[in-house]
């Protein structure tokens, strides 16, 4: 008995959570067509953008290099700086530039807006916001989720750079490729679709990443331990999204 | 005017506002006194539409202020102040933009906000080398001050306050009542007030009011709750243990 039990009320959580998921996003797509902060936007742009830029371009680069060397050991060396720089080039841009891109934003952008809304949340700064006539969709969710679409795609496009970049310093420096027939073999091999929908996936990485911040920050409870809980399931659910919608979009985009 | 007819609010199967009646007129300075956990918080909420009630009515100035389905729709033509009980300031704003952030939403230019939000602080007891600073830079007492400077900054025509004197030590506790009742008697605004705080009911109040068990129970003049031979409102005054409202859940 007890097992249909906590099966029930399990079914009965995840429906709430779904439906209370479903309601906050509407309220953030309504209030895109209300007041904009640009001065929010623009700091949020900064803070998810600028901010990450040293960590994603650290990541991306070693990224790079491992790629190249994965790719030069555990295939066949023969032709090998063909293959090594289109792989890398085709890598990075379509999956581990975005996808790697994403996660570590999740790490950073993700749990810091949890932890910045949850403690507005519990010490009434929500609430006080409420009663200065200002909406918190407007002012604190909607800047944070438009800044995370148009950042996250000019993030990833320095980390598709940055990547090949990695892969092409390891090629010289440790693999004997000629530098210059490296970039020529990633010019060819690599299209615009590669970079489009890497940058696509960004945009939506941005959006699940800012919206699970924004959204387990809002319903934090219960003080410090509260908000500390939003902030680790606002990072574990934006990095499982992130992984399970680059899958849809990849089936998307190249298996159609 | 505030009117409140048959108000119910309930968390699931714990009912915390039971058809609760209450009227407040204009220029009163109502204190509604009542133990912990018996929805004080949850009436405040409701008047300004933080939380939704599950049926009732509530008129500010003779306007029904929830519309269909019980939902907050204001009343356009008052204005409202409210005072949180940990102050709510914005953590990443500094002091001026904290108390005219009102009006710096409404487009009004950053410096008559500075000034006026400066001249808010001295009514407050504040000087201006306080505007630039943020929250955390504050005490606890002065973080208090700068809230009621926020809630009175547009001049509203309701105040609400929640335990306005919640974590201070009493002399700054006296101080924030007394700057409290000069404020709200110099706007001329209707202040209604929830607290536990004795001290701080017997400085603002002209009329009291006990909330207990989802309902008001007693209500009356500021000198007659020292008269009165009422058995619930002499046990929670004298802080008695012993008495009609029994101590549950602490």
């Amino acid at each position: 008995m007890k097992i249909f039990i906590n099966v029930g009320s399990s079914v009965i959580n995840f429906l709430e959570e779904t439906g209370r998921f479903f309601i906050f996003t509407l309220k953030t797509l309504k209030s895109s067509i209300s007041k904009w902060y640009l001065k929010n936007i623009f700091q949020q742009m900064i803070s998810i953008g600028y901010l990450s830029l040293p960590v994603v371009a650290l990541t991306s680069f070693f990224t790079g290099g491992a790629l190249a060397i994965q790719i030069y050991y555990g295939g066949n060396q023969f032709n090998s700086e063909v293959i090594v720089s289109s792989i890398v080039a085709l890598g990075i841009t379509r999956e581990l530039g975005p996808v790697l891109g994403g996660i570590v934003v999740a790490g950073r952008v993700s749990a810091a807006i949890a932890a910045e809304i949850g403690t507005m949340k519990v010490t009434e700064q929500i609430d006080a916001l409420r009663t200065l006539s200002t909406n918190p969709f407007e002012y604190l969710v909607f800047p944070r989720v438009i800044a995370g679409v148009i950042v996250l795609p000019i993030l990833v496009g320095f980390a598709d750079v940055i990547g090949i970049m990695g892969g092409w310093f390891v090629g010289i420096q440790s693999l004997d490729f000629n530098g210059s027939v490296y970039l020529q073999n990633t010019e060819i091999f690599l299209e615009s679709n590669d970079i489009i929908s890497g940058l696509i996936k960004a945009s939506v990485f941005g959006f699940i990443i800012t919206m699970m911040g924004c959204y387990h920050g809002f319903f934090s409870k219960g003080g410090a331990q509260g908000v500390g809980r939003s902030t680790m399931n606002a990072v574990v659910s934006s990095s499982i999204l992130i992984l399970g919608s680059n899958y849809v979009m990849t089936n998307l985009l190249f298996a159609s | 005017m505030i009117e409140i007819n048959n108000l119910n609010k309930k968390f699931y199967k714990n009912e915390v506002l039971k058809n609760l009646n209450l009227k407040i007129e204009k220029g009163e300075s109502a204190v509604v006194i009542g133990r912990s956990g018996t929805g004080k918080s949850v009436l405040l909420k409701c008047l300004l539409g933080l939380l939704r009630p599950d049926s009732g009515v509530i008129k500010i100035e003779n306007k029904n202020i929830l519309g269909k389905n019980l939902q907050y729709i204001g009343n356009k033509s008052v204005k409202i102040g409210m005072l949180f009980q940990g102050g709510a300031l914005f953590d990443s704003l500094n002091i001026w933009r904290n108390i005219s952030f009102i009006s710096l939403q409404n487009k009004v230019s950053e410096k008559e906000c500075k000034k006026k939000a400066i001249e808010t602080l001295e009514k407050v007891g504040l000087n201006s080398d306080v505007a630039d600073l943020y929250p955390s830079e504050l005490s606890g007492g002065m973080q208090k001050r700068v809230s009621l400077g926020r809630a009175i900054f547009s001049e509203p025509d309701i105040i609400f306050f929640d335990e306005p004197t919640t974590g201070l030590d009493p002399i700054t506790a006296d101080v924030i009542n007394k700057l409290i009742l000069e404020k709200v008697n110099d706007i001329g605004a209707t202040a209604l007030t929830i607290t536990h705080d004795m001290a701080s009911a017997r400085t603002i109040a002209s009329k009291v009011y006990m909330l207990h068990e989802g309902n008001i129970i007693w209500g009356d003049n500021i000198e007659e709750m020292e008269k009165t031979k009422n058995k619930y409102i002499l046990q929670f005054v004298n802080g008695q243990s012993d008495g009609p409202i029994k101590i549950q859940n602490n």
